[in-house]
């Protein structure tokens, strides 16, 4: 009975989390169309595309974890750890979180090009991953 | 005798969560390296994205704190995370640092995978077995303790990782 107990408080309290860890309060077309006007032009995919798939001064590319096209699960370059595919057509869970969305690219442009990335490579790699269809 | 107030019962769920998470967070300080029931939600999302989720028992308080003042230049990565979180990870990997002796010592980079207790553990696996695609790094716990993400590294939760040569089969039961 007590253990029921637990299991059933142990249940809620996960729901409770998942409930706040999901935001989904943007979408991978809303940020497209977000750094679009933030370039002030819309995201060119073939643009994007090399950019992924192409570093820039450092060790890695975008590819380096997330695999190229990025469509299926990819492997941290560093560590081996699997990562959810970034294609939003094959994980309807990216790009679903703007906090999470800015974390990353903040991070992973950083690792890449020892820098920010701009508004217009935001755009052209958004371009690109939306673009990408099963 | 007082009749009782009727409660909501989503007010009831959020106490018995609330009550429930309170007793967890009194479990010991130090875990081992089994991993604490109250690990919180930001540890998982947050670090277990790019690695285990290592049990804060193995690494020793001081360590913890140099690799969460050190987001920004996280071995080779920028994992920096808003204060906030910095703050309430830094204070749940000090509640349950490694304190017995032989996390007591902090390793070189604070890194566990340098621990003499890590090394020892690991002195029968060949050079060649880390470098493996399914294992990559001896970071990758996961490779070959199946259960390293809940901090169960006994025996009976190993696989081998694939492309083990037949010399390091032969001894992996060893």
């Amino acid at each position: 009975m007590t253990s029921l107990r637990t299991l059933t408080l142990a249940a809620l309290c996960a729901l409770a989390a998942a409930g706040t860890s999901q935001a989904a309060d943007t979408t991978a077309a809303q940020q497209l169309a977000h750094w679009s006007e933030q370039a002030g032009s819309p995201g060119n995919a073939d643009k994007g595309k090399v950019f992924f798939n192409t570093r820039h001064g450092g060790e890695w590319s975008c590819a380096s974890c997330h695999g190229t096209p990025p469509t299926a699960q990819g492997k941290h370059a560093s560590t081996g750890k699997p990562i959810a595919p970034l294609a939003p057509a094959f994980n309807p869970k990216a790009f679903t979180d703007t906090a999470k969305v800015d974390k990353w690219f903040r991070r992973n442009c950083n690792d890449v090009l020892s820098r920010d990335c701009t508004a217009v490579e935001k755009a052209d790699v958004l371009a690109y991953l939306n673009a990408l269809k099963p | 005798m007082k009749k009782p107030v009727p409660l909501h019962p989503a007010a009831l769920a959020a106490a018995a969560c609330a009550l429930a998470l309170l007793s967890l967070t009194s479990a010991h300080a130090d875990s081992g390296r089994a991993m604490p029931r109250n690990v919180p939600n930001a540890y998982t999302q947050e670090c277990a994205a790019c690695h285990t989720a290592y049990p804060p028992g193995l690494l020793p308080a001081a360590s913890w704190n140099r690799v969460m003042t050190g987001l920004g230049k996280h071995y080779g990565t920028d994992a920096s995370l808003d204060a906030a979180t910095v703050r309430q990870l830094n204070q749940w990997l000090q509640d349950h640092a490694g304190t017995y002796k032989r996390v007591n010592e902090e390793p070189p980079e604070d890194r566990i995978t340098r621990s003499a207790w890590f090394e020892r553990k690991h002195r029968k696996i060949e050079p060649a077995a880390w470098k493996l695609a399914s294992v990559k790094s001896a970071a990758n716990c996961a490779a070959c303790h199946t259960g390293a993400d809940q901090g169960q590294f006994d025996e009976h939760n190993l696989r081998m990782p694939a492309g083990l040569d037949a010399r390091s089969r032969r001894a992996w039961n060893d």
